[in-house]
């Protein structure tokens, strides 16, 4: 008998204590609740992620499709000579531009001619098409006398509006006759492009040319501005992460703990929270109102968005301090290293990736800042060309990328909207590069073991 | 006859290695080391034990003025080594360290190589004056460690993809690398499986004829197998102090006697 075994005191045991609970291979109903919860989870983090992804992927492809026509130019490819004797001609006219004008009509229908197409045109419609051809056509043989006789083949940028059209920005639904252009300039367009005279050419312009007027989209480049963010990215750099870094370095480890140190730390993270203009305005007022620094110079920019980033910087870098095992610290202070030397050679190491990282994100934001720059004047700045120098760069007048792109898409032609997008893509290539800079520096301090 | 005591007890002093004298700790409000009077003879093996939080390893950084490393820390009273008071004002805890070196609880060698966690505090106390001096500092402290036939053929390895047991002896070596006179450990095995543990008292013991030796352990056992005199701790209070075996065998105080017997802590 079984009963015999069991020892009087289990066998006291109450009878709502089962000595065999419930088989393991039913679920219970608080389990399957519980299984249920974490399901529904599961089922909203994916969501999440989701359309997360989706607005990523409607603004990249948004970007780059309104982006693209921005990197392209059409131009108007004409070959022609020009004999001395219509060079004296032309010289000796009134109009001179005129003159030449009428010569490269007459070069145009040449070629057409040539290529068996027959279409007449006037001048004006040429001028709605390419401009005024004749100034440079002129700038060009007065500048290469040796050249007259020879066949020269000349480049003219199209009409904003053709370049519209060319991109599919104009069509003749959407347009209306005006002085710019006229339902049956774009016969003639069309024609053109079939005879080889009108193509679409990358635009190294825009990549590397400086801003235009408003009357003239074509010609508007970034150039200028990337090298204006560029000088304000390097003070930004080398202010704010030493003076961050030894700020935080100063809190964290040796600082004493009291009333001011603790203002001051509220104080720093208050600031992460400042608005940027509040930043311009304190630029505006102490830069260049007070110490008179140069009115739209990128070092003025720089010191604006210094002041923006080392809260940033001093944040993070204190939390990877923070971060570094306190192990560590005794390790080296046990062995007889100074506070500083373990500091420096073994808790700062050890911090680099996570001071590298908020870097980059205070870098990033400082790049894509336009509002402190509103007050400073980067953004009513054209930049007509590069700065010369290397001093010039901090101090000369300048634009900066955001700035560009905002100034851009306050501009009433419709062909600056495109320049616009495509300054955006420039600005993310520019910030992408950056961030992959950073993580190979960080791929270097960080250490596997 | 009192004269004569008097005396003894001089010389005896002179003797000792480390002599603490009424230390009190402050934790802010908190007393935490009560008026402990103790000698450390040089060459040998003192353990401190005693239950958690009876202050045996508050006792233990004092020595090497690691407590200075926190804020609300206050230490009164006097530990001289070899005479001078540790905590006078023109002593600086950096240079005290290099002459009283630590071994901690858990493992902590630098995610650097096995050398440069050898040569690192030759280097910044300026020990070595060229290369084939400090890889002379390093074999040697890895020899007597009794690690340099597990590590010499990957010196440029890094220290952390040890086990737990070497990386121990690791930081035992660290330590010696700088020629300290003693060598504070705090809980050196506690996180060491067995094997490693009898290698590292085994280390211990030979370190026992150039080193003077503190250990603080949680184990009776460990301590009555490596240490020549044993301290009891109890509360923040010194118990009692003596040779081990006397310790073990025939404790004074009945605190001890309880604690050593197993009845609490």
């Amino acid at each position: 008998m079984t009963d015999t075994t069991i020892s009087p005191k289990v066998a006291e045991m109450p009878a709502n204590l089962p000595f065999k609970s419930k088989s393991l291979y039913e679920v219970d109903d608080l389990t399957r609740k519980r299984n249920a919860a974490e399901r529904r989870f599961k089922a909203y983090g994916v969501a999440a992620v989701c359309i997360g992804l989706f607005f990523l992927v409607v603004l990249a492809y948004t970007i780059i499709s309104e982006g693209i026509p921005a990197f392209s130019r059409t131009i108007v490819e004409v070959e022609f000579s020009l004999t001395q004797e219509q060079f004296d001609e032309a010289e000796g006219q009134l109009f001179k531009t005129k003159a030449y004008e009428q010569i490269f009509i007459g070069a145009l229908q040449g070629q057409l001619q040539e290529s068996g197409v027959s279409v007449p045109f006037d001048a004006t419609t040429i001028e709605r098409i390419v401009g005024k051809p004749g100034n440079t056509i002129r700038t060009y043989f007065k500048a290469n006398q040796d050249k007259l006789g020879d066949a020269v083949g000349f480049e003219l940028a199209a009409s904003s509006r053709v370049d519209g059209y060319m991109n599919g920005r104009v069509t003749r639904e959407n347009m209306t006759d005006s002085r710019f252009l006229q339902k049956t300039d774009l016969d003639l367009v069309d024609i053109l492009v079939d005879a080889g005279v009108i193509k679409t050419v990358f635009n190294w312009n825009f990549i590397t040319g400086a801003d235009s007027g408003v009357d003239n989209p074509g010609a508007a480049g970034i150039g200028a501005s990337v090298v204006g963010s560029f000088f304000m990215m390097l003070v930004v750099l080398f202010l704010s992460l030493p003076i961050g870094v030894a700020t935080s370095i100063y809190l964290e480890e040796f600082a004493p703990q009291n009333r001011i140190t603790d203002l001051i730390e509220v104080n720093i993270s208050n600031l992460a929270a400042v608005p940027s203009i509040v930043f311009g305005i304190l630029g505006l007022a102490v830069f260049i109102q007070f110490m008179h620094l140069p009115q739209s110079a990128p070092i003025v920019g720089g010191l604006v968005l210094t002041l923006m980033t080392l809260p940033t910087i001093i944040i993070s870098t204190r939390a990877s301090l923070k971060a570094v095992p306190p192990s560590i610290r005794d390790a080296a202070l046990g062995i007889g290293a100074s506070k500083m030397q373990a500091i420096f050679h073994h808790v700062l190491p050890l911090a680099m990736p996570g001071i590298l990282t908020g870097t980059i994100i205070g870098l990033a934001q400082a790049l894509g800042e336009t509002a402190p720059l509103l007050l400073i004047g980067m953004v009513g700045f054209v930049a007509r060309g590069y700065p010369e120098g290397l001093i010039a760069g901090f101090t000369d007048p300048n634009s900066a990328m955001p700035a560009q792109i905002y100034t851009w898409a306050a501009r009433a032609d419709f062909a600056f909207y495109e320049k616009a997008w495509g300054g955006i893509v420039v600005l993310l290539i520019f910030l992408l590069s950056m961030n992959i800079l950073a993580i190979i520096l960080r791929r270097r301090f960080e250490r596997r073991w | 006859m009192n004269e004569m005591a008097n005396i003894e007890q001089a010389i005896e002093m002179t003797e000792s290695k480390i002599s603490a004298n009424k230390v009190q700790v402050y934790y802010g409000d908190t007393h935490a080391i009560k008026d402990v009077d103790i000698e450390i003879q040089p060459r040998s093996v003192t353990s401190f034990i005693g239950p958690s939080g009876c202050g045996k390893s508050t006792f233990l950084r004092t020595i090497n003025r690691m407590n200075d490393t926190i804020d609300i820390c206050r230490v009164e009273g006097s530990i001289r080594i070899d005479g001078e008071d540790i905590y006078d004002p023109k002593v600086d805890p950096v240079q005290l360290r290099a002459k009283v070196g630590m071994v901690f609880q858990k493992p902590n060698p630098f995610p650097k190589s096995i050398y440069d966690n050898i040569a690192y505090g030759p280097r910044i106390h300026g020990l070595a004056r060229n290369k084939a001096e400090l890889d002379d500092i390093v074999s040697s402290s890895l020899q007597k460690a009794g690690l340099w036939e597990e590590v010499k053929n990957r010196l440029d390895e890094p220290g952390t993809g040890m086990s737990g047991g070497q990386q121990q002896r690791l930081c035992i070596a660290r330590a010696i690398a700088v020629s300290p006179e003693v060598i504070l450990m705090d809980e050196p095995c506690s996180a060491l499986d067995p094997i490693a543990t009898a290698k590292v008292e085994e280390l211990i013991d030979e370190l026992r004829e150039n080193f003077t030796i503190v250990i603080v352990t949680h184990s009776m056992q460990q301590a009555a197998r490596v240490s020549q005199r044993t301290a009891f701790f109890h509360l923040g209070i010194l118990v009692e102090e003596g040779s081990t075996q006397d310790i073990f065998t025939n404790p004074k105080d009945k605190r001890t006697q309880d604690y050593i017997t197993g009845r609490f802590g």
